[in-house]
This record gives C-alpha cells, sequence and structure tokens, in this order.
C-alpha cells in the first residue's frame, strides 16, 4: 500500500521534475539564437562563418543559432516571441521600432561590453549612425546597417522620353525634384511605364516619404518628438508637391498601380544601394546617384538596422560578448559585404565596392560614403507602430486627386497629437 | 488473543458478501469519462485555458518589450469604454457582418434553389460554386487584391465593355463592399451546399400536394420550402455570424484596415493593439468585448429559433 501510494505520487509529480529540468540546465556551454529578418544563403552563410570562428574559441557557447523570420511582421513575430517566453538572444531591429526598444528598456545596454572588447576600436562608430539607438550616452544596439537612399535610374527610358542623363542633369546643376519629376512625366507619356516610384511606400509605408520631404526641410515631427510637423509649411508644399506629381503630371504612379523598376517599368526609383543585386541581369542602362535637391538644397535621408541583446534573453552575457566579436573591424569588414558598416575607417569606396561589384567607387562614393555624415534617419518615435497607422490612416484621404492637402494635414495632427504627447 | 483488524474506510465493500464498490455502473462511468478524456483534455488546453488566460490578460498592463506584467483591474475595461476608436470600428464590424450574412445567405439560397433544378449541367455548377471553399483564404485573398487594383484585372474587364471601375480597394464604400464581396465568394458554397442538402431532403409530396391545391411557385416557397429548411437557416446564420466577426485575413491581406479606418474590424483593431503596438492587456480586453458579442448574438438566434424554426418547441 504504501509503495502503491509512493509510486502514484512519484507519477503524478514526473511532469514536474521533467519541466524543472527543461527550465534549468544553464550551467553547460549554452546556444545562442539570433533572429534576422534576411533568410538570403549568402547572408547566413557569413553570419554562419563569423560563429563557427567564434565558437572555436569560445567554450562557453556551444552553438548559434539564426532564426530568418519574414519581414513583413517582423517586430510583431518577435514581440510574439518575447511575450510568449521564447526570446532570442539577439535580434535585428528595425529603425523604426528603435525608439520603442531603446526607451523599454528592452535591450541591453552595450556601450562597456563594447568598450572593453579589445581591439573593438569603439570610437571608430560613426556618432550620426549610433544616433537612433542611444539613450542619453548609452549604446543599446549596434547599427550594423546605414545605407543612404539614393535614387536608380533607367536610362533607356529617359533616353526613349527624349530626356537628358541623370550625370548631365547633375553636371547642369539640374538635378532636383522638380526637374525629376518633369523627366518622369515626359517618360510617362512617352512610353506609358512609370515616372518615378518611391520604393516601398506604396500609399501605406508613409516613412519612405522622408526621402521626398527632407528636401523641403520638412519633418515628420519636431526634434523633441513632442510637436506634429504635417501641418507645417514646408511639409504642405512638399506633399501638395507630391500630390500634384501623381495626379496632375502623372509622373508617380497613383494608389492601387504598381510599377517595378528593377523590372523595367519605371524610370527612377529612391531606394537604398542593396537593392543593386536586382540589377544584375538588367537588359537596361541604369545608374545610381544621389537624391535630387529640393527647394531646401542637398540632402540625405539613412535607412537602419540595428543589433541588439535583449533583456529577457536566456543568455545575456554571452550574447553581449557574441555581438561584441560580431561587429569587431575585422567582423564588420566581412558584414560590410551586404551592409554599410558604421564605422568610419571602413567608409571607403573600396571596402564597400567589394560588397557592390555592380556600383562604381564614384557611386558609392557620392550615394553613401559623402552622405552618411549628414543623413536624416527615417522618422522613428516611441509608440511608432501606432503612429504609423494613426499617420497612415490620416493621409488616405491625401491619396484622391480632389484632396484637400492643408486640410487633410491638419486632421492628420490632430489625430496624431494624442499619441506623440504620450 | 484474537486479532482484530480494522479496514479504513471504504473498503468495506471489498469484503464478499457487502456492498460492491466496483459496480458496473462506476466503471461505465470511467469507460465514459476515458473515452471523453482526449477531448476533455483538449478543450481544457485549448478553449477553457486560453478564454481563462484571456480575461486575466486583461486585468493587467503587459508591457511586452520590458518584460513588465502589472495588475491594472478594471483599466483596460475603462479604457474601452472611452476608447474614441471605438465606435468606428464596432460600427466596420456591423456594417461587414451585416452585409456579409444578407449577401453570403441569400446568394447560397438562391444558388442551392437554382442547383436543385433536374437540368444538365447541375453538378458543374455545383462543383464551381463549391471550389472556392476548398482553396486556401490568403491565396484566394492575395489573388482577388491583384484583381481589384486600379490596373487590375476587374477594371480591365469593366474598361472592355466601355465602363470605368472605381479604384475598388482605395475608396472607403468600395474598400468595405470588396472585402464582403471576395469573402462571400469564398465561402458561400458552403451554405449553398447544406441548403441544397436541406432542400433536397423536403419531402417532394408537400409539393405535389400544394400545386394540386393550386399553389404558385412563390405560395410554395413561402410556405413548404421555408419552413422546411428554417432548421438550415438557423444553423447557416450562427455560422455565418459567428465567422464574419471572426474576419482578419481578408482585411489584413486586401486593404490592413484602410482606408483611413473603414475596413478596420474589431479583429483587425485587435490584432492591432496586441501584437503591432505590443498592447497585449488591451488586446485581451478586446478580445473579450468580441466574446461577448459572440455570445449575445448566438444566444439571441437560439432563443430566436422558437419563434421561426418549425418543430422547435
Amino acid at each position: 500500500m504504501k509503495h502503491a501510494r509512493i509510486l502514484l505520487a512519484a507519477a503524478a509529480a514526473a511532469p514536474l521534475a521533467l519541466a524543472a529540468c527543461g527550465g534549468g540546465g544553464d550551467e553547460g556551454p549554452v546556444t545562442l539564437r539570433m533572429t534576422t529578418w534576411s533568410a538570403s544563403e549568402d547572408h547566413l552563410a557569413m553570419l554562419n562563418e563569423i560563429a563557427d570562428a567564434y565558437l572555436a574559441e569560445h567554450d562557453e557557447v556551444e552553438a548559434i543559432e539564426f532564426d530568418p523570420l519574414p519581414f513583413e511582421g517582423y517586430t510583431s513575430t518577435l514581440t510574439t516571441q518575447i511575450a510568449g517566453d521564447n526570446a532570442p538572444d539577439l535580434a535585428w531591429i528595425l529603425e523604426s521600432a528603435a525608439p520603442d526598444f531603446v526607451t523599454s528598456g528592452a535591450l541591453v545596454p552595450l556601450g562597456e561590453t563594447l568598450a572593453g572588447t579589445e581591439g573593438y576600436e569603439y570610437d571608430d562608430l560613426v556618432p550620426a549612425a549610433t544616433e537612433l539607438w542611444r539613450e542619453g550616452d548609452e549604446l543599446y544596439a549596434y547599427p550594423f546597417s546605414t545605407s543612404p537612399f539614393g535614387v536608380f535610374v533607367n536610362e533607356d527610358l529617359l533616353a526613349e522620353a527624349g530626356q537628358p542623363t541623370s550625370a548631365e542633369l547633375i553636371a547642369s546643376g539640374e538635378w532636383t525634384w522638380e526637374r525629376v519629376v518633369e523627366a518622369g512625366a515626359a517618360v510617362h507619356a512617352a512610353t506609358g511605364t512609370d515616372g518615378m516610384v518611391i520604393r516601398d511606400f506604396d500609399y501605406s509605408g508613409w516613412d519612405n516619404l522622408s526621402t521626398l520631404w527632407t528636401g523641403w526641410g520638412a519633418q515628420a515631427w519636431s526634434e523633441d518628438g513632442k510637436e506634429c510637423g504635417f501641418d507645417d509649411t514646408e511639409m504642405a508644399e512638399a506633399l501638395a508637391f507630391m500630390h500634384d506629381a501623381v495626379f496632375e503630371q502623372e509622373a508617380m504612379p497613383g494608389p492601387g498601380t504598381t510599377a517595378d523598376f528593377f523590372a523595367g517599368e519605371a524610370a527612377f526609383t529612391v531606394t537604398q544601394i542593396s537593392r543593386a543585386g536586382l540589377l544584375a541581369e538588367a537588359d537596361f542602362g541604369w545608374d545610381l546617384v544621389p537624391l535630387p535637391a529640393g527647394p531646401a538644397g542637398e540632402y540625405s535621408v539613412i535607412g537602419q538596422a540595428g543589433l541588439g541583446v535583449l533583456t529577457v534573453a536566456p543568455h545575456p552575457v554571452e550574447a553581449a560578448d557574441f555581438l561584441a566579436y560580431m561587429t569587431n573591424p575585422e567582423n564588420s569588414a566581412k558584414l560590410a559585404q551586404y551592409f554599410p558598416p558604421p564605422r568610419e575607417s571602413q567608409l571607403t569606396a573600396e571596402v564597400l565596392g567589394q560588397a557592390n561589384p555592380l556600383l562604381t567607387p564614384e557611386q558609392l562614393q557620392t550615394v553613401v560614403i559623402d552622405r552618411i555624415d549628414a543623413g536624416v534617419v527615417k522618422p522613428g518615435h516611441t509608440g511608432q507602430a501606432q503612429l504609423d497607422q494613426a499617420v497612415r490612416a490620416a493621409l488616405d484621404p491625401l491619396w484622391t486627386p480632389d484632396a484637400d492637402v492643408a486640410g487633410v494635414l491638419a486632421d492628420l495632427c490632430t489625430a496624431v497629437d494624442p499619441l506623440l504627447a504620450q | 488473543m484474537t486479532q482484530v483488524r480494522s479496514t479504513p474506510p471504504g473498503r468495506e465493500q471489498s469484503r464478499p458478501g457487502g456492498p460492491r464498490w466496483w459496480t458496473a455502473r462506476r466503471r461505465d462511468h470511467l469507460a465514459g469519462f476515458l473515452f471523453a478524456a482526449p477531448q476533455l483534455a483538449g478543450t481544457a488546453l485549448f478553449v477553457l485555458l486560453p478564454l481563462g488566460l484571456m480575461f486575466w490578460y486583461s486585468l493587467h498592463d503587459w508591457n511586452v518589450l520590458a518584460g513588465g506584467f502589472t495588475w491594472t483591474g478594471g483599466e483596460n475595461y475603462e479604457r474601452l469604454a472611452q476608447d474614441p476608436a471605438l465606435p468606428g470600428v464596432l460600427r466596420a464590424t456591423a456594417a461587414f457582418s451585416i452585409g456579409l450574412v444578407a449577401l453570403n445567405l441569400s446568394l447560397a439560397l438562391v444558388l442551392a434553389i437554382l442547383l436543385d433544378q433536374k437540368l444538365r449541367g447541375t453538378v458543374v455548377f455545383r462543383t464551381i460554386f463549391f471550389s472556392p471553399v476548398a482553396v486556401t483564404l490568403v491565396a484566394w485573398t492575395i489573388v482577388w487584391r491583384f484583381l481589384l487594383q486600379d490596373d487590375g484585372g476587374v477594371n480591365g474587364l469593366l474598361s472592355v465593355v466601355g465602363a470605368e471601375g472605381p479604384n475598388w480597394l482605395r475608396g472607403e464604400a468600395t474598400a468595405m463592399a470588396s472585402v464582403i464581396v471576395v469573402q462571400v465568394l469564398k465561402n458561400v458554397g458552403l451554405n449553398m451546399v447544406l441548403f441544397l442538402a436541406a432542400l433536397q431532403g423536403v419531402p417532394r409530396e408537400l409539393y405535389e400536394a400544394s400545386t394540386i391545391d393550386g399553389a404558385g411557385a412563390w405560395t410554395r416557397f413561402r410556405r413548404i420550402t421555408m419552413p422546411m429548411i428554417s432548421p438550415t437557416i438557423l444553423l447557416t446564420s450562427i455560422i455565418t455570424v459567428v465567422g464574419s466577426l471572426q474576419v482578419f485575413a481578408q482585411i489584413d491581406v486586401l486593404t490592413s484596415g484602410g482606408p483611413g479606418t473603414s475596413t478596420t474590424v474589431l479583429v483587425y483593431y485587435l490584432y492591432q493593439n496586441a501584437f503591432q503596438f505590443h498592447d497585449f492587456g488591451y488586446g485581451a480586453t478586446l478580445s473579450v468585448l468580441l466574446f461577448a458579442i459572440v455570445l449575445v448574438l448566438t444566444v439571441i438566434q437560439w432563443q430566436m429559433r422558437r419563434k421561426w424554426v418549425v418543430h422547435e418547441d
């Protein structure tokens, strides 16, 4: 009888005991997991190469797994993993999510680890590149990709429409938004293809429009993030210009119309240099040039991606150490094959040229290197996801032919003011 | 000395001649419980537990990024009552549900009546109308997204006959109508098959007798068909109403809740709050609201069956 009770109790307790065993086991070598939004075989091969070299030198880590998540909904998937007690150790972080991650305490401070790593050359990091990832003096994520936006040009379509090449427009001092839209309208009229496409905007990803409105000196909100900038004169002029380009001049595809520059369906597209790979088999002549000047002069806009260690990570100490190794000068040069690095010493046409064989040293110099220091980072704010949704919804009425631009923008600010005040 | 052995309470039945504990009735009960156990365990784990957790989460502020989980009591419910976006969300939800249910049930019934005729080719049409039910929802919706673009297939077809179609997914009214129609075309086949089965179960003698009595087609439909298939109408209406309140993928793929917030229905708003804004506590509160709405509507429909479903009393 006694034995039977003991057996019964043991059987009942077994699952709990097993669960307890499952939750522990941190004494031996650990396995690190890092989420990315790239499933590119080339990217993963490079990351694995760096990880293998790290594992060879560090017995305390037995494996490093890279876990690609779909880019669509990346941040949602990541936060769901965190909520489900399945947080990765390290994660790529989108620039739009940076303020939320940096200010919420979700990331482990990295400054001490990076600065204390032998040979790291912490001071080599460009301040403009790390600004988004800091709170106060502390760095919370490493901006492994710092890539200015440029304009890819289909020179064949320009020639077909009797327009000068982009190089000629630059040489004659006419490389302005006004002239680009004029050329785009001419291409649309002559060939039926589209003129200018701001890639990834698609009448939804409005933060990509900062590549246009910065040329007017406009910004989505004030520097301190408290005041809405959409009802400022500069913003109204910039968006009225775009509205006119879409609905009057038909130089940009309208809502619900898709045009892929890389398939030869548009004369110009604003995007980052990492897209150059899509032109490897292009059957048209193309060029890559800086963003056109706006009424406020020349400017540049930077898109970024960060790498951070999560506070709730299973192994934050080991993860931070691996991050320091992965981004040291030697490995940063490897990462530069695909992602423009935030290191001053590596922002050279020679280093970037190895990664981007399709681009000339001159293109890399003018579009990337000369523009990183002065670049404005795409808009980001705490509560960015809510702001994204609110701005997108409030901007929708703008994308009709008879929209009242000033009225829409005033309503937009009314809608987002409470969010900015939070 | 005689040793008296004490018997623990409840063990008397093991003695010969005493009341037996392990009776056939108890054995049957145990067998019954064992057979039901897997289903009960599944329900407890995947229905009751999440339901309980949903209520529990709705009473907390859950900061996923920082790992904070703080008891806030009824704060999320106060916020729900004051949420300025909620009336618009509920209006969009009602518009979608009413439009979907009305169009789905009426179209399914019409198709079922037409395909209930003994004519050549009806099997082919039944297959055609039912086949979208077997197609993956997201694939179906993505194809329709392309078709409904400004320069997409639908407007291309309209231009052939000289008509200029609107930008379907960019206008508030046309976007909602588009989502409803895409969803109806996807699922109308299921209700059609259910109606068809019900129609074929109506005794033919009733029609013959009523025809002899001089009843016309409309009278036969109103007096015989409708009452006889009313249990199926109840079933399909409950399924369709509940399904309409749970629409998500179609909204996400076709409109992302836009233009503006015109197609932001309750489930999509819930998703935005929980998974995009990282506000799981408020997302759970919206889930409770959705649960309550579905529950109330289902109870109302179930109660109404006494009035209009034949043989229910």
